[in-house]
């Protein structure tokens, strides 16, 4: 049975749990094609996908561009210095242009919350969002539950810590979305001015002591944690960070043993975690990197008209 | 001699206490006071009417001069004219900055030559709006205005701001001010709260208004000098302004349609048409708001009209400008939420929110059906029910969150200085 009737995908709130496992099973059936020697199927043959990258970013987009080759999509990139929003051109008039050019699939990065919705609802193609401000990153959230239902089996009643500035990260709504929808029990751990307590209306606890969850945790997910570039009223220094809440040895050391380690890159090493647990053995980063190129296949395939696929 | 007979409306007068059926004379565009027999006169037929002094509104964004494509003195008065309004006040944040006399002198000029109902000026309180140097309030006292504003920024120094409300005093001048604490408020779009969480939106905090109003209730207590604040949002304002009033401090206040109709949960289609500053907020707050409405604490009701092109609209919401249109929706809105629905005041206490309450803030002889008042009269169906239709706005914009919703009240007929300028 295909579940899946959306033209595009912005957010992963308010998708059903059957089309959350649609993708992630869809995905699950992709990965294979990417261990193969001949690393293509016919599925996108003849369809056009635009990379409309408007905020840098090179794993996102290098992922959904191989993805697209995979399904073997003609895919053109544009970033933001190379397009005419650099000339003053509004984002509806360059996605027109796209439209007009017959793009069957825009990816769209974006800084602004709800851009990718904006162009959605103004365009015939089908609009993926690549992450919008700090809104959503939906396949980035897909990815991650993915990577997690393939080690733990399942997502029901799954422990999941995130950390770090969950104010500002499109991630972590993401994945509070999705885990929720599929019954884990989400904790949000980070400082009070980065993890206020409103984010408990998504349906997640919060914590500020990652000591509450080391112990009772099957996954901790540590978001990349920056300061220069943001309001340095939000916390003191880096230094003060990893003190409280970076990922270090001693820490790690007290981690249940197929808990696993997450961080969606790119990794500041002696920050959010320390380098040897990022190198360790709970740590499923790189599968991640993997995972992503299979669920961004599901959903170029499933959005581009594709019926989805059981396992 | 021209002569306009009103007749058979419920009429209602606030300013003089006057609520029943009878007829309304005008002679010569003044409100005449008594019946004029055996005279030839047209009669504007009131019956299952409201008849009242014509609606004021106080804070209004004509666009002119400078944002000629969002709104000018004509479209937007026209606009108006189309709501019940026979007065408005525009703010000084155009292009110049109405802070010279030379700038509130050509408003007047042009609203003389296009307006369809009467305008006033306020002038900025300090020079282009950057809250540094006071604007020469005197000369433009001379020029005619009616109180100072930065509307649509607010003076961060406390030390000028007390020193502009003393200054203004001297010309008996309220001051007007949007409460906004730039530290606090920051980047904010949306109300800071579950809405701006889940959007992923900078939120602007109910603190951030507070804050000032705090700040503006104890310069007002100190200088002894009226200080307005414009579009209050936040619930917790309230109860700052109702301690304040009751121990005597000059502090008013005024509540925009927008602020008692519509939720930050409306934003959730990332549409541009529901950003305004300050933001659309809580239901709970919309209950403190209606509650300082119904005991008096808030006395002023205003549109904050904020015309913008819709190419300047549609665009990503954290780009896009504040604003939204007021004018045409605004007694409508008032009418539905307040008399209708929430039952927080009557029709008669609604007219004079509208009307002598603001006629009084800022001195002008309007507000009243006063025999000898100029004849700025509006005829009001307040039960009818209809949909706003914002492709058949008046105004240049069409950037209204109200397009297609239903009412119950309307302005049917507007009359200034005894002509009739719109009806429906």
């Amino acid at each position: 049975m295909n579940a899946w009737t959306r033209k595009d995908l912005v957010a992963l709130d308010g998708l059903s749990r059957e089309e959350l496992t649609l993708v992630l099973d869809t995905a699950k059936a992709f990965k294979g094609v990417g261990e193969r020697t001949l690393k293509k199927v016919p599925a996108l043959r003849g369809r056009t996908m635009v990379n409309f990258f408007v905020e840098p970013s090179t794993r996102t987009r290098i992922s959904f561009e191989l993805a697209a080759m995979r399904l073997s999509a003609d895919v053109v990139n544009i970033s933001a210095t190379a397009s005419s929003l650099q000339k003053g051109e509004s984002l509806k008039d360059t996605a027109r242009n796209l439209q007009a050019l017959h793009a069957d699939i825009i990816v769209l990065r974006h800084s602004s919350a709800g851009a990718a919705q904006f162009l959605a609802e103004r365009l015939d193609a089908s609009v993926i969002n690549g992450g919008d401000g700090s809104h959503e990153h939906p396949t980035q959230g897909l990815l991650d539950v993915f990577t997690m239902r393939e080690h733990a089996g399942r997502i029901e009643g799954l422990e999941v810590a995130i950390v770090g500035d969950i104010l500002f990260s499109r991630v972590a709504r993401s994945n509070v979305h999705a885990l929720v929808k599929l019954g884990a029990k989400v904790t949000l751990v980070g400082p009070t001015t980065l993890v206020p307590r409103s984010l408990e209306a998504l349906g997640a606890r919060v914590t500020h002591r990652l000591d509450d969850v080391l112990e009772t945790a099957d996954v901790v997910n540590l978001l990349r944690i920056q300061h220069e570039r943001q309001r340095k009223e939000y916390f003191p220094s880096l230094g003060e960070y990893t003190s409280l809440f970076g990922l270090t040895k001693a820490r790690a050391a007290r981690l249940k043993p197929g808990c696993l380690i997450m961080h969606p890159g790119p990794i500041n090493r002696g920050v959010e975690i320390d380098s040897d647990v990022a190198d360790g053995s709970h740590s499923v980063i790189l599968e991640q990197v993997t995972n992503g190129l299979a669920v961004r296949m599901a959903v170029l395939y499933l959005c581009g008209g594709g019926a989805g696929i059981q396992s | 001699m021209s002569i306009v007979k009103i007749s058979n409306g419920r009429i209602i007068d606030p300013a003089n206490g006057r609520d029943e059926t009878g007829d309304l004379w005008i002679r010569d565009g003044v409100i005449a006071d008594h019946p004029i027999p055996d005279a030839e006169c047209v009669v504007i037929d009131a019956s299952g009417l409201v008849v009242c002094p014509g609606l004021i509104d106080l804070h209004v964004h004509l666009r002119e001069p400078g944002q000629s494509h969002k709104e000018t003195i004509g479209s937007g008065t026209a606009a108006a004219a189309a709501g019940g309004f026979t007065t408005v006040v525009c703010m000084p944040n155009t292009n110049p900055v109405a802070d010279s006399p030379a700038t509130i002198r050509w408003i007047h000029e042009r609203a003389k030559q296009v307006a369809k109902v009467n305008v006033f000026c306020t002038g900025a309180i300090t020079k282009g709006l950057k809250g540094e140097e006071l604007a020469p309030i005197g000369s433009m006292a001379n020029a005619g205005i009616v109180a100072i504003t930065d509307d649509g920024r607010c003076v961060q120094n406390n030390e000028v701001m007390r020193r502009a409300l003393e200054y203004a005093r001297m010309f008996d001048l309220p001051l007007l001010d949007h409460c906004q604490d730039y530290s606090l408020v920051a980047d904010g779009v949306m109300h800071e709260g579950e809405w701006s969480v889940r959007l992923g939106l900078p939120g602007w905090p109910r603190i951030g208004e507070e804050m000032i109003v705090m700040r503006n209730i104890l310069l007002s207590d100190l200088c002894d000098a009226p200080i307005h604040c414009q579009h209050i949002s936040s619930g917790g304002s309230v109860p700052m302004l109702r301690a304040a009033k009751a121990r005597g401090v000059k502090i008013s206040a005024e509540v925009c349609p927008h602020h008692i109709a519509l939720t930050d949960a409306d934003l959730r289609g990332y549409d541009a048409n529901f950003k305004m500053n300050p933001p659309l907020r809580t239901e709970r707050d919309i209950e403190q708001l209606v509650e300082g409405i119904a005991d008096g604490t808030i006395e002023i009701l205003a549109s904050d009209h904020a015309p913008h092109a819709a190419y300047e609209k549609e665009v990503e919401l954290d780009l896009a400008p504040f604003g939204i249109l007021g004018l045409e929706t605004e007694f409508a809105v008032f009418c539905d939420e307040l008399v209708h629905k929430r039952k927080a005041i009557d029709l008669p206490r609604l007219i004079e929110m509208l009307t002598i309450a603001p006629a009084r803030l800022l001195k002008l002889d309007r507000g009243t059906l006063s025999p000898g008042a100029p004849a700025d009269v509006t005829l009001l169906d307040p039960d009818v029910e209809w949909a706003y239709d914002v492709e058949k706005t008046a105004s240049l914009s069409r950037n209204s969150p109200f397009h297609g919703r239903t009412f119950l009240g309307r302005a049917v007929r507007t009359i200034v200085g005894g002509e009739t300028v719109w009806s429906l």
